[in-house]
C-alpha cells in the first residue's frame, strides 16, 4: 500500500468513545466504536454485548425512499403533506410508540397530539404500564443503578431474564460489577432468581426459586406476611410451588442484608394479576425498609422507554394512555391505551413513532390498523410500515442522531452519534408535520369563522 | 389429540439479534416460530425436534415448530416462545382496564400437525 493510500484510509477511520448503545434499557454509555467513514459502517463495537454488537455492526443505511405513500415512493414533503392531512382530518387519532427515539422527538410528539386533540400512549402500556399504575397506588422505594452497584449485597431478580434481554445488567450493575462497598464483586453479593422456568439468567444465581405459573402474587403476599411476623400455612406450597422453609430462608436473608434490591420483569406485569403483582413487589420492598434498606425497580426493555414515561409525565402529568380530546390531558388505561383503542376500533387514524405494533399487538388491533390511515416513522421497514398509508424512513437515534435518552433507572444519558444519515431524524419529521397541521387547522378556523359570519349576516 | 397447556411468550437473544437484522429475514422468522416444549410432553405426544404443532387459543390459531427443553428448565404443561407475529394471533384483546393484554399466561391447545 502506498503511503498516500494508507494515510487516506487511516484518516477515514474514526473512533468514537463513550458512545451509547440504545438497544435496551441498560443504555450502556461506554461503547468504543470504530467507524469506517468511507464505507459508512461501524466495524468494531468494543464493550457491546451480543445485542449491542448486532445493533452497531449490522447498521447500514437502507436505500429506501424518504417516504412511502400507499407503498409508492414519495418525497419527504409529499409524505409530510399526506400525514398532516390525515391528522388534521382525524377525529380520534392514536399516537403510539416512542420507546426507540430521543426525548426531543418524544417531546415534539406530545406537542403534536396536544394540538390535534388526540390520544398518546407509549410501549410502556404493553410492558411496565401496570407497574406505572401500581406506583401511583403504593409508591416506590428506588435508587439509581450506580447506587445499586456500589451498595447492594442481596440482589433478587423476579420474573425477568436479563441474560437475554439486558445482557450487561449483571456485569455493569448488579452481579459481577465492582462497587464501592462490593469490591469483591459477586463474592460480596447473594443473587436470587425467582421465575416460573429456568431461564438463561438462572446460572448466575446462588438461589433459584421456581414459582408455579400464575402464583407470583400469592408468593409475594406470603413473603409480606412472613416479613411482618404473621403465621403462614405450610399448605402455601401447594399453591405456589415454594416451600414455607424456602420462603422463611428468603425472608431472613432479606431482613438481614445491608442493602437489598428486587429487580422485576414482565413476568409480573404481563401476567395474570398485572398491576396487583407489581404493587405486591413494590409493597414488599417498602415493608422491608422497617428492617434494612430495600428497593424495588422494574427492568425496562427498550432503549428509551423510560424516557417516554418521563417526557409524557413531564408534559401531561401522566405517564401513558393520555387523551387530549377535551383540550386537557386525561389518563385512563384501558380506555386511552393503544391496544384497546385499536382493537375496539375507536381510533380513526394512527401515528406510530419508532415502534412496530403491527408485529406484536393483538390480531384485532392489527386488523383495525389495516383499515385506518396510519403514519409510521422508522429507520427500518417494519410490519407496521407495510400496512401504513404514509411510512417515513428516519435516521437511527444514537447512531445518526444525538439527543437524550433515559436509562431504566431514570438517569438521562447523552447520545453520541457516529455516522451522518441522509434521512431526517424523527424529531425533524414530527416538527414538519406539526408545522403543516398548524397551518391547516388555522386555515380551517378562519374559513369556519368567515362562514359563521356569512351565516349570521344572511 | 389436542392438549391444553400454558404458553409464555418472552424475549430471547436470537429474536433480538434477528430483529436488528430484519424482521423479514430467516433468523427472526425462525426465532419467533419455534416453541419450546417439555421433553416429557413431547415424548408423550410423539413429537420430535422440528415437528410442526398447531397452537390454538380462544383468540386465534398459529402453526410453529417445536423444540424440547428438560423438565428442570421448563415444567410439563408449560410452553415458551419468543414474541413475534405468531404470538399476536393468540393474545386476547381484554386488557382488564390496564392497557396490557394478558401476554405471558396464555391458555392454548397444542396439537401435532404432522
Ligand atoms: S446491555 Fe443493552 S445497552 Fe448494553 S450493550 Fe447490550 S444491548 Fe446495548
Amino acid at each position: 500500500m502506498g503511503a498516500a493510500t494508507k494515510a487516506k484510509s487511516e484518516a477515514n477511520i474514526k473512533t468514537v468513545e463513550n458512545a451509547t448503545c440504545t438497544f435496551c434499557g441498560c443504555l450502556c454509555d461506554d461503547m468504543v466504536l470504530t467507524v469506517d467513514m468511507d464505507a459508512k459502517k461501524i466495524t468494531k463495537a468494543k464493550n457491546a454485548c451480543v445485542l449491542g454488537k448486532a445493533l452497531f455492526l449490522s447498521h447500514e443505511e437502507e436505500d429506501r425512499p424518504f417516504a412511502l405513500i400507499d407503498g409508492k415512493p414519495a418525497t419527504l414533503k409529499e409524505g409530510v403533506e399526506e400525514a398532516a392531512q390525515i391528522l388534521a382530518n382525524a377525529r380520534f387519532p392514536m399516537f403510539y410508540g416512542m420507546s426507540d427515539t430521543t426525548c426531543e422527538a418524544q417531546r415534539q410528539n406530545v406537542a403534536l397530539v396536544d394540538m390535534v386533540g388526540g390520544t398518546i400512549d407509549s410501549t410502556t402500556s404493553v410492558c411496565h404500564g401496570p407497574t406505572g399504575m401500581a406506583l401511583q397506588g403504593v409508591g416506590e422505594s428506588t435508587a439509581t443503578l450506580g447506587e445499586i452497584k456500589n451498595r447492594a449485597d442481596l440482589v433478587i431478580y423476579w420474573g425477568g431474564n436479563p441474560a437475554e434481554s439486558l445482557p450487561r445488567h449483571f456485569a455493569r450493575y448488579a452481579v459481577t460489577a465492582k462497587g464501592m462497598y462490593t469490591p469483591n464483586r459477586k463474592k460480596d453479593r447473594t443473587i436470587v432468581n425467582v421465575d416460573v422456568r429456568r431461564t438463561k439468567s438462572v446460572p448466575v444465581a446462588d438461589i433459584f426459586i421456581q414459582v408455579k405459573i400464575g402464583a407470583d402474587f400469592e408468593l409475594l403476599w406470603a413473603l409480606r406476611a412472613l416479613v411482618k411476623g404473621r403465621h403462614v400455612d405450610p399448605n402455601i406450597e401447594k399453591r405456589t410451588g415454594v416451600s414455607l422453609e424456602t420462603m422463611k430462608d428468603l425472608v431472613e436473608r432479606m431482613k438481614n442484608c445491608r442493602y437489598g434490591v428486587l429487580f422485576f420483569g414482565m413476568g409480573l406485569s404481563m401476567t395474570r394479576g398485572r398491576h396487583f403483582n407489581s404493587a405486591a413487589i413494590l409493597s414488599l420492598a417498602s415493608d422491608l425498609n422497617e428492617y434494612t434498606h430495600f428497593i424495588a425497580t422494574p427492568m425496562r426493555g427498550h432503549g428509551n422507554v423510560a424516557g417516554a414515561d418521563i417526557v409524557v409525565s413531564w408534559q401531561t402529568g401522566y405517564p401513558f394512555g393520555v387523551n387530549f380530546s377535551r383540550g386537557y390531558p386525561k389518563f385512563n388505561p384501558g380506555e386511552f391505551t393503544a391496544t384497546d383503542m385499536f382493537a375496539r376500533g375507536d381510533a380513526d387514524a394512527g401515528l406510530i413513532l419508532a415502534s412496530d405494533p403491527g408485529s406484536n399487538f393483538t390480531q384485532a388491533a392489527i386488523d383495525h390498523m389495516k383499515k385506518i390511515p396510519m403514519i409510521v416513522l422508522d429507520p427500518k421497514l417494519t410490519h407496521t410500515a407495510k400496512l401504513a398509508r404514509v411510512a417515513f424512513t428516519t435516521s437511527h437515534y444514537g447512531i445518526n442522531t444525538g439527543g437524550t435518552a433515559y436509562r431504566s433507572d431514570g438517569v438521562p444519558i447523552e447520545l453520541r452519534p457516529c455516522l451522518d444519515s441522509k434521512y431526517p431524524s424523527d424529531e425533524e419529521v414530527i416538527r414538519a408535520i406539526y408545522k403543516r397541521v398548524e397551518q391547516l387547522l388555522k386555515t380551517r378556523k378562519k374559513t369556519k369563522g368567515a362562514n359563521n359570519k356569512r351565516r349570521k349576516a344572511a | 389429540m389436542a392438549e391444553t397447556m400454558i404458553l409464555i411468550p418472552g424475549r430471547t437473544t436470537k429474536q433480538g439479534v434477528g430483529l436488528l437484522e430484519s424482521k423479514f429475514k430467516k433468523q427472526y422468522r425462525d426465532a419467533t416460530t419455534t416453541v419450546e416444549i417439555n421433553v416429557e410432553d413431547m415424548a408423550r405426544l410423539g413429537l420430535k425436534d422440528g415437528c410442526k404443532v398447531k397452537l390454538r387459543s380462544a383468540n386465534g390459531v398459529t402453526t410453529v415448530k417445536c423444540t424440547g427443553r428438560k423438565t428442570e428448565d421448563l415444567p410439563p404443561g408449560v410452553l415458551f416462545i419468543a414474541y413475534g407475529p405468531p404470538t399476536s394471533k393468540l393474545m386476547g384483546t381484554d386488557t382488564g382496564a390496564s392497557g396490557m393484554p394478558l401476554s405471558k399466561h396464555l391458555e392454548v391447545e397444542l396439537e401435532s400437525v404432522n
